[in-house]
């Protein structure tokens, strides 16, 4: 009997283990993260007072329910609050146009960075550089900095044409090619650095999974006839297509949730200041909806076609 | 290689592209042009990355008039250190390094603490509702933290865990002013990015051998002394890299140490108050009523400067440590 039981026990010993292990994270999720969130979205459909001491109500705080639609957070949200709306929409169109440039520069240079040449860790380091640095307050006051614009007048006015990207922009535009369609392109030479900056990670992503591609598959393909453009869409790209997918999540992720986005500047704007707790939680409650939305389309799509090679 | 050697291997060179009616030059040509495109492409970008981090380095060497003299670029006419001694007057620049040392030191630390041991139990045991935790802790990487700000604010405002003091008859506490909430985020994985550092290590520990662990086991070890002795000094490199991304993160992190870290000087929050300090002091010193745009933008680079400094020398040590680290993870969905 007793033998027969053991098997039994081990495992029950083991999720027991397991669960020690996992402890920290699961009470930090219950009180830290379950909770607010819980809280928060009451607070989202209510109207928030903030009473003076714990006897008056609750937490601290009075919620009102609200019941009439017109009246609620969401509506006054999209609705009522000018800046909300338009935010939203300009951080949605200009990650459609910067995140799929942050996976292809990041996988171009990637495959640059994959190949034998001198000073190859030097040039790593570098790319790698903005991950460390342009976190947190630093990328805020980039932004702010009207110094360097101010200096980049001046040294417009003083040399005559010497932004090349720019004079070409004219000659393309005068010429009539294009037009709409070259938009989202001088978008992204304008925004270069932007991309730069924003792909440090995805770039060592893309390198160690190209890393794993046999060079055995490269060689018999050279064998049979392929060019390095054939082998490139046959070989490289199916085996590197689930970092693809990785690098997508992780790069809208990353492009959304920064605290120098404009959405997510609003909303801790209406906290801190304005006191409109209410207000502010339905806000970063549907952004946060729609932020879902946008990752759960985005990975059915492309996992769809990504190839696993086992 | 003597001077003989080369000739013969330059006629060598001739003679083969002969034979192989010019393709060998054409296929030499085409290397050397992809090889000096590829390093033009490099060095391009890689100017493009430094060139605001040198920017604010001459910006911050020279005096005030430089700025607006058109024909001074880059290099200073006038090179001066002045700029440094005034961030440090105004943010005393010492006493924050110091603080925003030990404090990201100190949450760092317990981050990977709490975040090794959970990323080992999700790779290395089986329990009920695995999988469900483990989505958990990708939410918990796409829950942005300003929804639960406020909330969470309120809650340290007046702490009660699941109503324990009150169940007592005490009044809650009032834990806003202390340090004590972040701390007790950071050793429950809820710090800033923790979710990802998590993930990091799970993945690590999936890839070690199971027989390592399975002959530790056999030879007495329990799960603590297993995961101590063999598993730990395997995850080193990882754990690591983990240390360092979560202390570079917090340094610069003004989200959570203006919500939680208020009360203590920190180096994003000084350099966030430059501004309102440049005002008062040119006021104090009698200098006019505001400080010029020159003067507020070159002290905000200073001060950007001063701030990741300290981020640059250990970038400069550990950056193998950044690097290697995630391409030894072999990230896969």
């Amino acid at each position: 009997m007793a033998k027969k039981r053991k098997p039994r026990n081990l495992r029950r010993r083991n999720a027991i283990t397991g669960y020690l292990f996992i402890s920290p994270f699961i009470i930090g999720f219950l009180v830290f993260l379950v909770k607010p969130m819980i809280e928060s979205f009451r607070m989202s459909l209510s109207k928030v007072i903030i009473a003076a001491s714990q006897k008056e109500g609750g937490n601290g705080f009075i919620m009102e329910r609200i019941t009439t639609w017109k009246e609620s957070n969401y509506y006054r949200a999209f609705f009522y609050d000018p800046d909300y709306k338009n935010r939203l929409v300009d951080s949605l169109k200009s990650m459609a146009i910067q995140v799929p440039a942050i996976i292809v520069f990041s996988f171009f240079i990637a495959l640059l960075l994959n190949q034998e040449f001198k000073g190859r860790g030097f040039v790593r380091a570098i790319f790698f550089l903005p991950v460390i640095l342009s976190s947190g307050v630093i990328v805020g006051l980039e932004y702010n900095n009207t110094l360097m614009s101010g200096m980049k007048d001046i040294i417009a006015e003083s040399g005559e044409g010497f932004s090349i990207t720019a004079s070409l922009e004219t000659i393309l535009r005068t010429t009539g090619i294009g037009g709409k369609i070259l938009d989202p392109v001088f978008k992204i030479i304008e925004g270069v650095y932007d991309v730069a900056i924003a792909s440090g990670i995805q770039i060592i992503i893309f390198i160690s999974g190209l890393q794993t591609v046999s060079t055995s598959m490269y060689e018999a393909a050279k064998i049979e006839g392929c060019t390095a453009w054939e082998s490139f869409w046959k070989i490289t790209f199916p085996l590197v297509s689930s970092m693809i997918l990785v690098n997508l999540v992780y790069t809208t992720v990353d492009f959304l949730m920064r605290t120098d986005n404009q959405v997510m500047d609003l909303i801790t704007l209406k906290v801190n200041p304005q006191m409109e707790y209410g207000l502010s939680a339905a806000m970063a409650w549907s952004y946060f909806a729609i932020v879902a939305a946008v990752l759960g389309i985005l990975s059915a799509i492309i996992s769809k076609k990504v190839y696993y090679y086992e | 290689m003597s001077k003989k050697d080369k000739i013969q291997k330059r006629t060598d060179f001739w003679e083969r592209n002969r034979k192989t009616n010019g393709y060998l030059l054409k296929k030499k040509i085409g290397e050397v042009g992809y090889r000096v495109i590829r390093a033009v492409l490099l060095f391009g970008l890689c100017f493009l990355i430094l060139q605001p981090l040198i920017n604010k380095l001459s910006v911050s060497l020279m005096r005030e008039a430089d700025l607006y003299d058109a024909t001074v670029i880059n290099v200073p006419r006038n090179w001066t250190l002045t700029n440094f001694k005034m961030v440090d007057e105004l943010i005393d620049y010492w006493k924050c390094l110091f603080n925003s040392a030990w404090v990201s030191l100190l949450c760092a630390v317990l981050q990977v603490i709490a975040a090794t041991l959970v990323g080992y139990g999700f790779a290395r045991f089986k329990f009920p509702l695995k999988n469900f935790w483990f989505g958990c802790v990708l939410l918990l990487i796409i829950v942005p933290p300003q929804t639960i700000m406020s909330p969470l604010y309120l809650n340290f405002r007046y702490f009660d865990i699941f109503g324990i003091l009150q169940a007592l008859g005490k009044e809650p506490l009032n834990l806003q002013k202390s340090m004590a909430p972040y701390l007790m985020m950071c050793a429950t994985c809820m710090g800033l990015k923790c979710g990802l550092y998590i993930f990091m290590l799970r993945q690590y520990f999936r890839g070690v051998p199971k027989e390592l662990e399975e002959a530790a086991y056999v030879d007495g070890c329990g799960n603590l002394q297993t995961f101590i002795r063999i598993m730990l000094p395997d995850a080193k490199s990882m754990i690591v890299s983990c240390f360092l991304f979560a202390y570079v993160w917090q340094w610069t992190d003004s989200f959570y140490s203006k919500m939680f870290l208020g009360k203590i000087e920190l180096l994003p929050k000084g350099l966030n108050s430059i501004a309102g300090r440049i005002d008062a002091y040119v006021k104090s010193s009698g200098l006019g009523t505001q400080a010029s745009t020159g003067l507020l933008n070159q002290m905000i680079s200073t001060g950007t400067l001063m701030a990741i400094i300290p981020l640059l020398i250990l970038y400069l040590f550990a950056q193998k440590g950044f690097v290697e680290s995630l391409s030894q993870t072999g990230i896969k969905m």
